[in-house]
């Protein structure tokens, strides 16, 4: 066992980890933190992704250990001042159904759109196709993901103008 | 139909903000404290062989471990229609994956290492694995005590063979009706078995607590249902179904996976065997598509006879079904298609054998479509070759035989409102039926296909549902239900089918996942049937809220009931402009008379529905007398896709799909059903691919080998379109659509397919291997090799279809 800090959603969190416990047991199990989902455990469904660092990875395949001193957002840390917008249009637009991949998208989209604010629709569609929907035929997920960042753009010459 | 203003709208979800959030709890979410024990499964290797020992001697001394149990600890079987199932194999093992064992321990990296010194010694029997093996004579029985297991009386399985059940229709006269016919068209068609794959695995957390009491969080499809199996499974260990809880937060998909009683039983036992701490069961990934139950395999002989006018005159349909080592289920999959094999269209002379069969492959169950997508395939396909051969447009074919309202169905029923000719139209309109289209590129070509579907919920003819509905101080309300929310919508549904009738907002009323005890009756969340089921009962719950609203108004101001009516959530009068009493001011506390008495009290209603015509009495060799189905959904796919001529490889380019709803309560939600259904039926159309090795183990139990489509594998564009005649005996006059959206998804791909480069591919699904292989004049069959992805060997034309003398 050796004890790592991480910065969990914007908290440092202290834990202590055996060399084989994966980020995704170690999140669930010992911080509480239970958005990252087991799908599959082998990396190939994405229901597990955090944010490492803001990247958007699966928390399955990574051992805990190796993130000491790292940040990690999960979807508990996305939402903490309230529904983003993109959590909003997914309400708004009736997105997800059975909600168990909705974690790992909604980290897969948002880690997207800080790297591309203003993405095409395959960027979106390549950005999420590590994460495994049953339920939506993802049409509608691409679609909000899309209309959020074009709301976005339009939203920012705005500030800009105001801030001059 | 009267206006309606909140149904037929689309009300944001009522679990949506939890689900974008991770407030939604899944079963696996749930915390139980530090006394939570870990079940891991010790599963068979063979898939037929005797059990001469186990040994769990080395097991039980690893640390860590505080029991292992075996099938001598629980000799129990179970099942929901047929009890056909050990809830731990016995003597015998019938599938690679059964379970055997369990070792329980404190941490579940104990359970794994534990789980992995128990020894067993197997004596191998025979194995059947193909429906031909299975069938043939002298073959060797799975289930030697068939005739003695306990089964609802629908069920006509053959003792001394590994017929599970098997179901007759006959309508007409076919010998008849074949010679009638100008043409003649008779062909073989598969489909390979398939995994549902939620997105969340199979999940139990089991506790039997000092008092005696068991409750179980299930990942789930069907509280009720498990609850009564398991009452009728453990009697042994004197539970009765007030002794046993199901509570059932959301579940990550289901698709029928989630059906029934499969994995669920052994968390149940594992808790009796360790009383007073909980212990948790987790399936794998491997294990969801080994041991919960997969959609059956099929071969299906069809011989079609036809006018020169374009008339079906007769249909043979003979379908056998790879069941796998239970049929507990599966085996009512069978049943509903032996009555509704026909498919949409309007036949005079009927002949349909569905029969159920049982192999040493893993358990097959209900799976979204139960059966239909799987019959669609060859009978839409032989559809549009029987048009071709008479020289009729094959949409013109299909609207000819359309079934309408009234027409005699197979089993001597009629059917009910639909509009299948206006979705055939609405379809051939949207993909410019008709109009060849070249494509873009050199080596490519454009093909377009149609197919038509109808689907009944398969049911028992007395599966009820139940609501309750109560108010709260502040006029919100509480509606219970126990329908589960598999993500299809359905408690959003629910607080729209009572908000219309209460004039309330649908945000004000909170309606969560079931809980035995606390909740009123639900069958199952099976067969697209909830939205209708326990929409009527929701909507008879708002009524007798409504009745008590205006009766305590009526009463404390000395009014008539009669002159009274609901609007933005207070009590009106017809007759008195100026009075409007909000539901707030007296839903709890009454209303206040002149002289200080208060009258009236906590407001609260109770709906429940039964459809009271159905039976399953019809006759067992002919499926006549009973009235087996309560209303069929129909509606109508289309498909364009660009397929390279060279490698075979298909993009899809634009599909659509048209349901009639009955009433679409909420649009949206209807459209992400049939968006969803659409990617998903084409997932089995195209890039899933099932592989059992001969051995009987399942070769591709994970997402790199067996393909679900990621958002990268969709088509380009996808048009959802809602018909809406009404269901007389619905809710608003809504009926299902849940299931529909993926039947027609693999015949009108094989249709586009031979559309665009001139090949018939009739083994299911329709790789761009195939089609290439087929391009070159090899067959398919010829080249596969070993693995069976499918329930037979060699070529499908050469298939026996011996239906053993049946009338």
């Amino acid at each position: 066992m050796k004890e790592i800090a991480i910065r969990l959603n914007g908290e440092v969190r202290r834990v202590a980890v055996a060399p084989n416990e994966t980020l995704l047991d170690v999140l669930r199990a010992k911080l509480g933190v239970k958005t990252p989902k087991e799908g599959c455990g082998r990396g190939d469904c994405g229901a597990c992704t955090v944010l490492l660092d803001g990247k958007a990875v699966r928390s399955c395949l990574i051992l805990a250990i190796e993130v000491d001193g790292q940040s990690v957002v999960t979807l508990e840390g996305v939402g903490k001042a309230g529904p983003t917008a993109l959590q909003k249009a997914f309400v708004k637009n009736n997105v997800f159904q059975c909600g168990f991949c909705a974690p790992g998208v909604i980290l897969s989209a948002s880690a997207l759109l800080v790297e591309k604010p203003q993405p095409s629709e395959h960027d979106v569609r390549e950005a999420l196709a590590g994460n495994l929907c049953r339920c939506t035929g993802y049409a509608p997920i691409v679609a909000t993901v899309l209309a959020v960042a074009k709301k976005s753009a339009k939203k920012k010459p705005a500030s800009r103008r105001a801030r001059s | 139909m009267s206006k309606t203003k909140i149904v037929g709208s689309s009300s944001v979800r009522v679990d949506g903000l939890a689900k974008v959030t991770g407030a939604a709890q899944y079963v696996d979410d749930l915390d139980f404290g530090p006394g939570l024990l870990h079940a891991v499964v010790v599963e068979s290797t063979r898939a037929h062989a005797k059990l001469k020992k186990v040994d769990v001697s080395k097991a039980e001394k690893e640390p860590g471990v505080v029991r292992v149990v075996t099938g001598k600890d629980f000799p129990y079987m179970f099942g929901l229609y047929m009890q056909d199932r050990y809830i731990f194999a016995q003597d015998r093992v019938r599938f690679v994956g059964e379970q055997i064992a369990a070792v329980i321990a404190e941490t579940p990296e104990a359970a794994l290492r534990a789980a992995k010194l128990v020894r067993i010694d197997y004596e191998p029997l025979p194995t059947v694995l193909s429906l031909g093996e299975a069938l043939k004579k002298d073959a060797v029985l799975i289930h030697p005590d068939l005739g003695n297991y306990q089964k609802v009386p629908w069920f006509f399985p053959r003792a001394g063979t590994n017929i599970a059940h098997w179901r007759k229709t006959r309508k007409g006269n076919v010998a008849q009706g074949f010679k009638q016919a100008d043409f003649i068209l008779e062909d073989t068609y598969t489909v390979p078995r398939y995994a549902h794959c939620p997105i969340e695995p199979h999940a139990v957390t089991g506790l039997f607590d000092l008092s005696g009491r068991l409750t179980l969080w299930a990942s789930s499809q069907s509280p009720f249902a498990q609850r009564n199996v398991m009452a009728t499974a453990l009697k042994p260990f004197g539970l009765t179904h007030r002794d046993i809880r199901i509570v059932t937060p959301y579940v990550g998909g289901g698709f029928g996976g989630k059906a029934g009683v499969s994995m669920e039983i052994i968390a149940a036992v594992l808790a009796i065997a360790m009383k007073g701490r909980p212990v948790k069961l987790n399936w794998t990934r491997e294990q969801e598509f080994m041991n919960t139950s997969q959609r059956q395999g099929v071969i299906a002989r069809i011989k079609m006879g036809v006018k020169k006018s374009g008339k079906i005159v007769a249909l043979e349909h003979t379908l056998h079904w790879d069941a796998g080592a239970s049929a507990e289920y599966g085996a009512n999959v069978v049943n509903a298609v032996g009555l509704s094999a026909t498919g949409p269209y309007s036949v005079p002379n009927v002949k349909i054998d569905s029969v159920c069969v049982y192999t040493n492959m893993p358990p097959c169950g209900a799976y979204r479509g139960f059966g239909y997508s799987e019959f669609h395939f060859g009978l839409e396909s032989h559809i549009t070759r029987v048009a071709q051969a008479i020289g009729m447009d094959p949409v013109k074919f299909r609207r000819l035989n359309a079934i309408q309202e009234g027409d005699t169905l197979a089993y001597g029923a009629h059917m009910n409102p639909g509009n299948l000719r206006g979705a055939i139209d609405r379809i051939a309109k949207e993909i410019r039926w008709g109009r060849k289209e070249k494509a873009a590129k050199p080596g490519k070509a454009i093909g377009k296909g149609l197919a038509c579907f109808w689907k009944a919920p398969a049911m028992p003819p007395n599966a009820s549902s139940a609501a309750f509905l109560k108010f709260n101080e502040d006029g919100s309300l509480n509606l219970t239900v126990s329908g589960m929310e598999i993500g299809q919508g359905f408690l959003t549904v629910m607080a729209q089918c009572a908000a219309e009738v209460l004039t309330v907002p649908v945000e004000k009323i909170r309606v969560e996942t079931p809980d035995t005890d606390r909740n009123p009756y639900e069958w199952q969340t099976v067969g697209s049937h909830v939205t209708w089921s326990c929409g009527n009962a929701v909507r008879a719950a708002a009524e007798e809220v409504k009745t008590r609203l205006l009766a305590t108004v009526a009463r404390a101001k000395h009014l008539k009931a009669e002159d009274l009516y609901l609007a933005d959530e207070c009590v009106k009068s017809r007759k008195d402009k100026k009075l409007a009493l909000p539901f707030r001011d007296f839903v709890i506390d009454g209303i206040m008379r002149p002289n200080g008495n208060f009258i009236g009290g906590p407001i609260h209603g109770t709906g429940m529905f039964m459809p009271e015509f159905t039976s399953a009495l019809g006759d067992p060799e002919t499926s006549q007398g009973g009235h087996p189905n309560v209303h069929y959904t129909v509606g109508c796919a289309g498909v364009v896709v660009e397929v390279d001529k060279e490698t075979g490889k298909l993009a899809v380019l634009k599909t659509a799909l048209a349901v009639d709803a009955g009433k679409a309560i909420n649009p949206e939600l209807v459209d992400g059903q049939i968006v969803g259904g659409i990617v998903q039926g084409l997932a089995t159309a195209l890039y899933e691919d099932i592989r059992y090795g001969a051995n009987g183990r399942l070769l591709n139990p994970n997402f790199t080998d067996y393909k679900i489509p990621t958002a990268l594998d969709c088509p380009g564009e996808i048009v959802p379109i809602i018909l809406e005649t009404a269901q007389p005996d619905g809710p608003f006059g809504a009926r299902g659509v849940g299931e529909h959206t993926m039947v027609a998804c693999a015949p009108m791909v094989a249709d586009a397919i031979a559309d665009a480069v001139g090949v018939r591919l009739k083994t299911m699904p329709l790789t761009a291997e195939k089609t290439a292989l087929a391009l070159r004049g090899i067959e398919y069959d010829d080249v596969k090799g070993d693995n069976l992805g499918f329930c037979f060997r060699g070529r499908p034309c050469d298939y026996p279809f011996d239906t053993g003398g049946a009338k």
